[in-house]
């Protein structure tokens, strides 16, 4: 809010109105279809196919979250995909810090060079199929730790921490500590830790959301259908329209099965997004804060 | 201290200095068999046969133009919606607006295409029902190679002007409010302030961020794309890294010897393009990387 006082001309008036228009609109042009969605999900299946949803539900159902709850495979991958984004994010966290604090130290020895071989794998990187054959080599293929160890590492997080650690930290903090005979590890767990707890919530966002949207690593890595994390599954169902008949053989009629299959991927979506959404308003905060500690140099 | 980042320094170098390693399998004909180091050594044949190849042509123009296009497109709109958004003085609309516009930002690469095919379904997806209720004839928009690179862009446009605004947001408020109060006291315009005041406040923010998305320009996206593709689009669809992932997962032929030669193109092409772009801004006088 600018702290000027004058009256505003009638141009600017105008101006401003128009921005508000234009902004309205643009609120509507991304709230639409994210409405839409939660609509079509809770709305009887033969009325999404005949396209009677416009904006609030028709006939409100439960019938596509019936049908995801029935699933065989959603319920397996969603807890799947828990497990690998809570342990992800863990070693993220610590492989992170364990980085970020030395790189930040300035009376670290060789922290120049160490930082250049950090940044040089966001230039340069071997590619897709020697990290594949790496991967392979170390046995790693269809097992769990595939999808957490090779990612390990985001060095644009390592950085946005590093940044945190040089900005908030005291030199003075160091010194009284280092007279007190304090060891490095020991001024790390013990002071910086306790002091890390905002750029922690950062990196565990940035990591924690990549990790529950990640596809491509499973894809790659595993084959066993029992390992499928959710979007693995997400895959199959929206985009590539497998949906077991089965699932839904209670219903007989044939056109009714088929726009319930439909229904299905509507409630899907919501199912899948939910959890993010529910960080939502709490990430908010976090998200730009994390934003503008990596902005401070990039 | 060498003791505490010895753990990460591990991690660097097994999982992304060996693999730069393996790059020499570009160079070889590599078999499972042989191994990276017993494999016969054949130069620069893999490169060769991509370069003659009949898809070189329409996947470098593909991946160029669809790079191109995504910046060009992505770039204003970010910029609009934070000086737009700078300019509102309720409290209450600006949060609201700024909240919504965040959202799309969680949404997973997965289930970002399963909305745009589930909307642009011919039969009965949004997107067609609003163009029948107009009285014009559905489209099959994802059949249609030519509607390709628009709907990857502008869905992706969507999906993050809200949170790409974020930082500009953070560039204009940290603009002096003392050159707006002269400005007004000159009796400078709205618009004229935000061209003359707010605009160079976040230009080298603006200029940091080209070259960065310069960098990553050639990977803009692949996991969505592969996505997306089809059979019946994949004549604008097929970009380097598709192709890249297809030569060595999907087809018949496994050749990752092949497929590694073709990342690497794309990784060398990306390096030129990101130091090209980064001496042209030292040079135009904005802010660099380097």
């Amino acid at each position: 809010m600018r702290p000027y006082t004058l009256a505003e001309s009638r141009g600017d008036k105008l101006v401003s109105g128009i921005n508000m228009l234009l902004l309205s609109i643009f609120l509507l042009v991304v709230l639409y279809p994210l409405v839409f969605i939660v609509s079509a999900s809770f709305s009887d299946p033969l009325a999404v196919m005949s396209g009677k949803v416009w904006l609030l539900p028709v006939n409100p159902t439960l019938d596509g979250y019936e049908a995801v709850w029935k699933h065989n495979l959603i319920g397996r991958s969603f807890l799947n995909s828990i497990v690998y984004t809570v342990a992800g994010t863990a070693v993220n966290i610590v492989v992170t810090i364990l980085a970020a604090y030395p790189l930040a130290r300035r009376d670290f020895y060789g922290r120049q060079l160490l930082l250049f071989l950090f940044l040089f794998t966001m230039l340069f990187s071997g590619g897709l199929i020697p990290s594949y054959l790496l991967v392979k080599e170390l046995g790693m293929l269809n097992t769990v730790w595939a999808i957490i160890i090779p990612g390990a590492l985001g060095v644009w997080n390592m950085i946005v921490t590093r940044t945190y650690f040089q900005t908030t930290i005291p030199e003075e903090l160091l010194e009284a500590a280092q007279l007190d005979g304090c060891t490095d590890f020991s001024f790390l767990w013990k002071i910086v830790l306790p002091l890390s707890g905002p750029i922690i919530a950062v990196i565990a966002l940035f990591y924690g959301v990549a990790h529950w949207n990640q596809y491509f690593t499973a894809l790659l890595f595993l084959h066993d259908r029992e390992l499928y994390p959710l979007q693995i599954v997400l895959r199959e169902i929206l985009i590539q329209n497998q949906i077991s008949p089965l699932m839904i053989a209670d219903v007989t009629e044939l056109s009714r099965r088929q726009a319930l299959s439909e229904l299905l991927k509507y409630s899907l979506i919501v199912v899948a997004t939910l959890p993010l959404m529910l960080v939502f308003p709490f990430a908010q905060k976090h998200f730009i804060k994390g934003v503008m500690i990596g902005s401070l140099k990039g | 201290m060498y003791a505490l980042i010895a753990l990460p320094l591990f991690y660097l170098l097994l999982f992304k200095y060996v693999p730069m390693y393996g790059i020499v399998i570009a160079f070889k004909n590599y078999t499972a068999s042989t191994g990276i180091l017993g494999s016969e050594w054949v130069g620069l044949e893999h490169f060769e046969r991509f370069f003659r190849s009949y898809e070189f042509g329409r996947i470098l123009s593909n991946t160029l133009i669809l790079s191109l296009y995504s910046l060009a497109a992505g770039f204003p709109f970010p910029i609009l919606l934070a000086l737009s958004l700078n300019d509102v003085k309720n409290r209450l609309f600006k949060n609201t607006v700024q909240m919504v516009s965040y959202a799309p930002y969680f949404i997973s690469i997965v289930v970002m295409v399963g909305i745009i095919l589930e909307m642009l379904e011919p039969r009965h997806g949004l997107v067609n029902n609003l163009i029948r209720l107009f009285g014009f004839e559905a489209v099959g928009f994802m059949n249609d190679p030519s509607y390709f690179k628009s709907i990857f862009v502008w869905s992706g446009i969507w999906q993050t002007v809200g949170f790409n605004c974020i930082i500009y947001m953070a560039a204009l408020a940290s603009v002096d409010p003392v050159l707006h109060e002269a400005a007004v006291v000159d009796g400078a315009s709205k618009l004229r302030r935000m061209w003359h005041i707010d605009l160079p406040g976040i230009m080298p923010v603006a200029v940091i961020l080209l070259i960065l998305n310069t960098g990553t320009i050639l990977d803009s996206g692949f996991e969505k794309v592969l996505l997306m593709q089809n059979p019946l689009n994949l004549s604008t669809s097929e970009v380097i890294d598709s192709y890249v992932y297809k030569v060595a997962f999907t087809s018949q032929v496994v050749n990752y010897s092949y497929s590694t030669a073709i990342g690497l193109f794309k990784s060398i092409i990306g390096l030129i393009l990101l130091v090209a772009v980064n001496k042209i801004a030292r040079r135009a006088g904005q802010s660099s990387l380097w």
